[in-house]
């Protein structure tokens, strides 16, 4: 079985994770992770496929407790999930999907759409809207719940690169107005190191290599400060250039 | 930009071919626009081939009356008031049944579907049911209801009551788990859980199974009118055999025939209101 909040407890942390260890059968997908994350902070995963990215993600979500491993972790109550695909419920107006679960959250809910560019939008079913709104929507949907930590599993990996630009933007401008941790998984480098705080690769299923991002605001991949830490990443993804 | 240059002329080009042939917007693979009032096309065929035949003596009216001779008889029996009240007996007898059948094959679905207790002591005998055709348990249930009306709402109940299962169940047991998992995440309680996930992501297959249901009750509502009945519209229709009138025969099947497209039209009004989210391809 899973351990949830095993003995650690949070204080100073918005996330804690002590020798994390996940298998599925008798490979162990996460094999002794380590990770902290403050208050605040955007830490952004990065990974090859199938190097446990997603099985890290789900184990702080609490949605692996058909899954075998050991190791302990301590998460806030209150976290949200922003997966894929937007996961908007099809029968449910823009709106209901953003207060899903709340009670008597329209006023948050509109508000929270204004936040994200939909204002006026709030009627239209899911399937009325392109990829890059429903993903907005379902940005809306996890911010209007305050989180103390935000996760995200490639939220914009199914958009086009124009319109994930744009969510970057959107995104940092979010963060910065509602301040949550975040955990981004992410396969995209560059998105990384526009968006985090702190980038960590994970290779199969270890932490091997962690980057303090420290660059000039508005970050651009023309900054030799940003080509340098590209390498770097590239280097521990083992691409080599 | 050398793209950017290009551009002007290239909207040139494309004017000029534009005069040449308009562009035609069209669905390729879909079925096409609706047509106007596409459905009543076949039936006022229908209608008019029948109205010919008779004309012409064609059509023998001891094996069909003509379309005005049913107009006639539908006339005298109004007049006479037996069309209204056999009618509102047969109504009645279909509404209760498909009621009760409709109330009995959801509750049983939400059992089913919504606890694998529940679905390993309901599944295996409504299966069983399922092959047997309701029909079937006539025999068995006159024996024990006798032939009154308990025993002919029992029989359109039982005709109801499966497919409104299976549909739903089935309904509930696709809902995609990745919901699930979002229910999980924004904390849904498990009542809301019922109510925002599984009630409307089950409602496309227990609309489906409605339209099976209605078919059904109607069915078993023809049968069991012909047997030793005393009232409705079949009972007007044996009446009417044993004379040899077949234009109030007809009478009946199309008071049988417009009820039932009656009750097929509503289940598809509620289908299309309540399914306006989903895109089809007939939309
Ligand atoms: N439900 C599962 N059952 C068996 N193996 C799984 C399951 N989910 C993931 N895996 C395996 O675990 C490994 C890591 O998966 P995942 O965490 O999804 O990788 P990533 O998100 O980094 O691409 C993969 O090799 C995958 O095949
Ligand atoms: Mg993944």
């Amino acid at each position: 079985m899973a351990t949830h909040a095993g003995g650690l407890t949070l204080e100073k942390t918005a996330v804690e994770v002590r020798g994390l260890v996940r298998k599925y059968g008798e490979r162990a997908v996460l094999d002794g992770v380590d990770l902290a994350i403050q208050p605040g902070e955007f830490v952004a995963l990065l990974g090859k496929s199938g190097s446990g990215k997603s099985t890290l993600l789900r184990a702080l979500a609490g949605l692996d407790y058909d899954v075998d491993g050991s190791g302990e972790l301590a998460v806030p109550a209150n976290v949200s999930v922003v997966f894929q695909d937007s996961r908007l419920l099809p029968w449910a107006r823009v709106l209901d999907n953003v207060a899903l679960g709340l009670r008597a959250a329209d006023e948050r809910g509109r508000e929270s759409l204004a936040e994200v560019g939909l204002a006026g939008r709030e009627q239209a079913w899911p399937n009325e809207l392109s990829g890059g709104e429903q993903q907005r929507v379902a940005l809306a949907r996890s911010l209007v719940r305050e989180p103390v930590l935000l996760l995200a599993d490639e939220p914009f990996g199914a958009l086009d690169a124009l319109t994930r630009l744009k969510m970057h933007v959107l995104l940092r401008k979010l963060c910065a107005a509602h301040q949550p941790a975040v955990l981004l998984v992410t396969h995209d480098v560059d998105e990384s190191i526009v968006l985090a705080d702190r980038v960590i690769v994970l290779d199969e299923g270890r932490i091997v290599a962690e980057e303090p991002i420290d660059l000039a605001e508005p970050r651009s991949p023309a900054d030799p400060g940003f080509t340098a830490v590209r390498s770097i990443l590239l280097d521990a993804l083992g691409v080599s250039l | 930009m050398t793209q950017l240059a290009t551009l002007p002329g290239v909207r040139a080009e494309r004017d000029q071919t534009a005069v040449a042939t308009p562009v035609r917007r069209r669905r390729r693979l879909g079925p096409g626009k609706p047509i106007r009032f596409g459905a009543a096309i076949g039936p006022v065929l229908l209608l008019g081939v029948w109205s010919i035949g008779s004309a012409t003596g064609w059509l023998d009216p001891r094996v069909l009356s003509a379309p005005w001779t049913v107009v006639t008889t539908t006339g005298d029996l109004i007049a006479d008031g037996r069309l209204q009240s056999n009618l509102l007996t047969s109504a009645q007898r279909a509404f209760v049944g498909l009621g009760l059948g409709i109330a009995l094959g959801t509750v049983l679905a939400l059992l089913s579907g919504l606890s694998r207790f529940g679905e390993a002591v309901l599944d295996g005998p409504i299966q069983i049911k399922r092959a047997i055709p309701s029909l079937a348990l006539l025999p068995l249930l006159i024996l024990w209801l006798g032939i009154g009306e308990s025993m002919k709402i029992t029989t359109i109940t039982l005709g109801v009551f499966v497919p409104i299962y299976i549909h739903t169940h089935n309904g509930l047991r696709t809902i995609d788990s990745r919901y699930v998992e979002l229910a999980e995440t924004v904390g849904l309680s498990r009542w809301e859980f019922i109510r925002r996930v599984v009630l409307p992501g089950a409602l496309p297959g227990f609309l489906l199974g409605l339209r099976f249901a209605v078919t059904g009750a109607w069915l078993a509502l023809v049968v069991v009118e012909q047997i030793n009945s005393t009232s409705g519209i079949g009972y007007m229709m044996e009446l009417a055999r044993t004379y040899g009138q077949t234009d109030i025969i007809i009478v009946g099947l199309v008071l049988y025939g417009v009820l039932g497209l009656l009750f097929d039209g509503a289940v598809r009004l509620i289908q299309r209101k309540a399914l306006s989210w989903r895109r089809t391809l007939a939309d």
